[in-house]
């Protein structure tokens, strides 16, 4: 069986310009920030992004890396609106395909399950139906014959997602409350990197942990990425809380100001940057 | 009873809208709903289902009862065994609620949170809204982008129920042949005229509007010395 680990710079060696990339977490919650960082230090752009957003979307969406986003929200939790995205949208600075959580959710489902779309009772009678035009509906062949929308299969190009633990062959372990839709992404996608805190020998998973928090299988799996503290500065439950005064910062900072101070250097420098690196 | 704060009876109008729910859970957003449904769940709807704001059920002293994560969190949603109370930037007369932005969505005068789970939630559950500064920017004639769905657009969906409206001024439903928005009550020390001018759409008003209920002595026990001792309900309307 093959070793899948890799740097995050060749994981994202392997994206290019105009792919669909699907980001896992929720808000500001175990987002793959290192990858996200490798990502920006990269010329890769004019991509398609698929999120629950938080400052992935922000900072991808500031550095001008955006063609379209997919998303349902985009927030930093303890700070409602997140600045950076804010700015983007108010200058018109990419297409923005709105659909409701539980669109998003079905549409991953939809691309896991090789579907052309799935129905959703979600989105009829709103204005998500007005500002994406493109959205069809389906019938039930039932008798109820009850209308819903037909949510079209959200494939990936390549998902990122972060966890806690996991092993180089790509079986990954997330040892929080929630998986999020991490998974989804992960079986959604052509390839898959998944950045974890500490990568561990096979049988450590589950030494200390239920089998249950094994959320992510290897087959799906194209990389595996050890990046201690690579969720930062969003939360990575139980290993670390989000960091409040840095978020803070970032939501406060210009963004040319910040990318130069915490973005310029690689992720040795990001961490040394942030006081994280001792 | 006197003392009573208009943020208390903020907290006994959000409530009230878990009274004889039964076992679903009750998901409030802002902090006098969240006191509002451990009120509930206290006193009136034992029964009711409460999360710890992550993917946990707890009981009402933090006992875990279950598991909540946000993809099961979504079935619940469309197995409807919930009664949201959401925030509302913009609402209309028909319920209409939007949270996504403000001006044109193609490029907004202000980018908002996104639509979030209101679509799935208004055609599932039941969806109760609140706002805590009721004003002529939020009581709107139109809102620029409809998140939550309203009686005029909802077409007869077969889930689809607004049973309340919560706003710092009063509470209103949509209880008119219409299903267009009605005051249902004041808060004391609130005039119908106040109402009136701080809303930007023509409000049904019936002829007798009642006063929204006083706390019990224990309910008032309850939210000052075991829901909410540091006052937080302050933080959104103004004792």
């Amino acid at each position: 069986m093959s070793d899948k680990t890799m740097t995050a710079e060749e994981a994202v060696a392997r994206l290019a310009s105009g792919m669909t990339l699907g980001i896992g977490g929720w808000g500001s919650r175990r987002k793959p920030m290192a990858l996200v960082r490798a990502l920006l230090r990269s010329q890769v752009t004019d991509l398609t992004i698929v999120s629950y957003g938080g400052p992935d979307v922000g900072m991808l969406a500031a550095a001008g890396r955006i063609r379209k986003l997919v998303t349902a929200f985009v927030t930093l939790d303890s700070i409602p609106l997140e600045p950076h995205y804010r700015a983007a949208r108010e200058r018109g600075a990419f297409e923005l395909a709105e659909v409701d959580e539980a669109m998003f959710m079905w549409g991953l489902h939809a691309a896991a399950n090789r579907l052309p779309f799935l129905p959703v009772r979600a989105g009829i009678g709103s204005d998500v139906m007005r500002v994406n035009p493109g959205l069809r509906t389906v019938t039930s062949p039932y008798e109820d014959q009850e209308t819903f929308v037909a949510m079209p299969a959200l494939r990936l190009d390549a998902a990122l997602v972060h966890v806690n633990r996991a092993d180089r062959l790509g079986n990954g372990q997330y040892l929080g409350p929630d998986p999020y839709f991490d998974d989804l992404f992960c079986e959604a996608a052509d390839a898959a990197y998944v950045s974890c805190e500490q990568v561990v020998d096979t049988a450590e998973l589950t030494k200390a942990a239920a089998p249950q928090s094994l959320l992510i299988k290897r087959h799906t799996v194209t990389g595996v990425i050890e990046a201690p503290g690579g969720a930062h500065f969003t939360s990575c439950a139980p290993d670390y809380a989000r960091d409040e005064a840095f978020q803070q910062r970032y939501a406060t900072t210009p963004w040319p100001e910040f990318a130069a101070r915490f973005l310029a250097g690689d992720e040795r420098a990001y961490r040394s940057a942030a006081g994280e690196g001792s | 009873m006197s003392g009573v704060t208009r943020a208390e009876h903020c907290v006994i109008a959000c409530a009230e809208a878990w009274r004889g729910a039964g076992e679903i859970l009750a998901s409030p957003m802002g902090l006098v709903p969240s006191v509002g449904a451990r009120l509930a769940r206290h006193t009136f709807a034992p029964d009711l289902l409460l999360t710890d704001g992550e993917a946990l059920l707890v009981g009402l002293d933090g006992t875990v009862e279950g598991w909540l994560p946000y993809r099961q969190h979504l079935a619940l949603v469309t197995g409807g065994r919930r009664h949201v109370m959401m925030g509302a930037s913009q609402i209309d007369r028909y319920g209409n609620q939007n949270i996504a932005c403000i001006g044109d969505w193609a490029k907004p005068v202000r980018q908002l949170l996104g639509v979030r789970g209101a679509p799935v939630n208004t055609l599932n559950n039941p969806t109760s809204y609140w706002v805590p500064r009721h004003s002529r920017r939020v009581f709107v004639e139109r809102v620029d982008m409809v998140c939550g769905v309203g009686y005029d657009r909802a077409a007869g969906a077969r889930h689809h129920r607004i049973p309340r409206v919560v706003s710092d001024l009063g509470v209103f439903d949509f209880a008119t042949p219409g299903r267009s928005m009605r005051l249902a009550s004041l808060h004391p020390g609130v005039s119908v005229e106040q109402v009136r001018e701080a809303t930007g759409f023509d409000l049904v008003v019936p002829d007798e509007v009642p006063l929204t209920r006083d706390p019990t002595a224990e309910e008032l026990r309850l939210i000052r010395e075991v829901i909410d001792p540091r006052t937080t309900r302050a933080r959104e309307v103004a004792l």
